[in-house]
């Protein structure tokens, strides 16, 4: 039995080692002056440490600008998606009425498709509705496209809610709004607290429709501030990994903090990042 | 899923109200929820699908308001006709199939090992998921420099002077297979963590007496995992198999960044970006995608079929 315990640790210390490596060998390279980044690659503790990088970005790089643009937009959008997908959940499986299950198909289809083939057309929408280069016009964008999704997992959580509870409220003369608020809201809180975490990661990390849309650099958002850092200064890795790794930070947090709900909200709706 | 399940009985009804007013009020209160987000849900998301589709059989101009000729199937003729698509489809399947098998092989064994009440496994939890949740930019630009092509990258570091397999650096990014062992690499880095949390999330569901039962029976570990375990989690085997394989097929971050399609490293969403948006072939761009959602599509389709034809069996 000890045997095959410690075979146990030893295999998930290897893979440890493996998986985690790369991020501390990320996390030595940002803190190397820039004639030292290539240096032993296994020589974690760099020779001459330095604060040089995480100096620079913050203060000539508009690192903090690029910060708040995502966190800007990453914070409305997030906080669009949950109340326009909650509503859009409690709609669906708290009545019945005529076209939910039209509405219902189009949800589901639309969960098929893959954001990235949309590209080309979303483009040619942003230009029509002069949404092209300007961080609030990544809003809309980012919500319609996370709402399918979301109101999928919580259609599955609101339809667990006893119906018993809804028709005790009506009788109390409670309206739609009023059990939406009091009753499926406060119920689904462990479903929302999922629908909240994926949601701002997956506005935080955007990349490619920020990329195409976004021209002028006072509205870029941090991921491509970052790949544009590598295209400019792609000698001075020690910078770029400093950037990365100060935009790692909120993504840490919020999954440290909820990384219960991960599993939880995973297992139930299983999303592929 | 939702389709198949009876609907909540109607609240109204249950109540025990007659049609009247107030019931109509109540066929309006649905719409009240759904509008807003599905407007913006089918403005985003189904308008552009279509336009996908449409403008496909278009030589479509770029300039608003100029005739855009309608041209049928000829944008899939040329793509079908187009050896760097076809190298590209060719790129995304040896990613698939890279990729996925050895990403679902990993996660399960992590997965078993961790299914047990061992001290620190949140802790191992934790950290094999960090890839997971970090952003494809960055990890597609800490491994350009972990697979660079100096002696001292940690790739060719490990290959020269750790495993002594290799006297010379390797240059991976300037060859199409070499580059993709980089992009491969990453690939299962990135998603391992995501399959073991899928896997072990299920394991957990299986029944602890069920286990129990079968080692008072004298069954092995092996034959356990074979006749307990493994049935029991057969629907999220299946299941991340077809979301991985979707995944494989749709990889683009890391290419577009790591090679940018150079030395035929194109997959078929790198391909669609450059002609969408650097040659502003929109037109030949959107077949490119169409065609690539309807493989895609296809494949899943046919994964479904098959597995459930193993199941039945």
């Amino acid at each position: 039995m000890l045997i095959v315990r410690a075979v146990r640790y030893t295999i998930l210390t290897i893979a440890t080692v493996i998986l985690v490596y790369p991020f501390i060998f990320m996390v030595s390279v940002s803190f190397r002056s820039r004639s030292t980044s290539l240096g032993n690659p296994f020589e974690i503790m760099p020779s001459e440490p330095t604060l040089n990088n995480y100096e620079r970005v913050l203060n000539e790089e508009n690192f903090g600008l690029y910060a708040f643009n995502s966190a800007f937009v990453a914070i409305v959008s997030t906080f669009l998606i949950v109340l326009l997908s909650s509503m859009m959940a409690f709609g669906l499986t708290r009545f019945q009425f005529k076209g939910r299950r039209i509405v219902m198909t189009a949800i589901i289809a639309g969960l098929t498709i893959p954001t990235m083939m949309l590209i080309i057309p979303q483009f040619l929408l942003a230009r029509d509705l002069q949404l092209l280069n300007s961080l609030p016009g990544l809003i809309p964008f980012y919500v319609g496209t996370a709402l399918g999704f979301n109101t999928f997992l919580l259609c599955g959580f609101f339809e667990g809610i006893p119906a018993e509870l809804d028709e005790a409220m009506i009788i109390d003369g409670a309206g739609a709004w009023r059990r939406y608020f009091n009753l499926a809201l406060p119920l689904a809180k462990p479903a929302l607290a999922t629908t909240v975490i994926f949601a701002f990661l997956g506005t935080w990390d955007e990349f490619a429709w920020a990329l195409t849309v976004i021209n002028d650099e006072k509205q870029r958002t941090l991921p491509i501030a970052i790949a544009l850092f590598q295209g400019q200064h792609s000698t001075s890795w020690g910078l770029v990994f400093a950037a990365s790794l100060l935009a790692l930070i909120p993504v840490l947090i919020v999954y440290i903090v909820f990384q219960r709900f991960f599993v939880a909200g995973i297992a139930s709706g299983a999303l592929k990042s | 899923m939702t389709a198949t399940v009876p609907p909540v009985p109607r609240a109204a009804a249950a109540a025990g109200w007659k049609p009247t007013a107030s019931s109509r009020r109540s066929t309006l209160a649905p719409w009240a929820f759904i509008l807003p987000g599905f407007i913006i849900y089918a403005v985003v998301m189904l308008y552009p699908a279509v336009q996908t589709l449409n403008m496909s059989l278009h030589e479509w101009s770029i300039v608003p308001g100029a005739d855009s000729p309608w041209i049928g199937l000829d944008n899939y003729f040329r793509a079908f006709n187009d050896p760097e698509f076809i190298t590209s489809l060719v790129n995304a399947g040896v990613y698939t199939a890279v990729t996925v098998p050895i990403q679902m092989a990993i996660g399960l064994g992590l997965a078993l090992l961790l299914n047990d009440h061992l001290p620190g496994r949140t802790l191992f939890r934790v950290l094999f998921y960090l890839p997971v949740v970090t952003s494809w930019v960055v990890v597609s630009l800490l491994f350009q420099f972990i697979f660079s092509s100096s002696a001292e990258g940690l790739a060719n570091s490990l290959l020269i002077d750790v495993l002594h397999v290799a006297d010379e650096p390797t240059s991976f990014f300037l060859n199409r297979w070499t580059a993709y062992i980089a992009i491969c690499a990453l690939g299962i880095w990135k998603g391992l963590g995501w399959s073991m949390l899928i896997f072990l999330a299920a394991l957990t569901a299986v029944p602890k007496e069920l286990h129990e039962a079968a080692a008072l029976d004298g069954a092995n570990a092996w034959q356990r995992f074979r006749n307990v375990s493994l049935p029991a989690i057969r629907s999220a085997v299946a299941t991340v198999f077809i979301l991985l394989v979707i995944g494989g097929f749709n990889v683009f971050i890391s290419v577009m960044l790591m090679t940018g399609g150079e030395n035929d490293t194109h997959v078929p969403l790198t391909m669609m970006y450059e002609q969408g948006f650097r040659f502003f072939d929109f037109g030949y761009g959107s077949a490119i995608s169409f065609s690539l959602t309807i493989i895609v599509l296809g494949l899943s389709a046919f994964q479904y079929w098959w597995t459930k034809r193993k199941t039945k069996l």
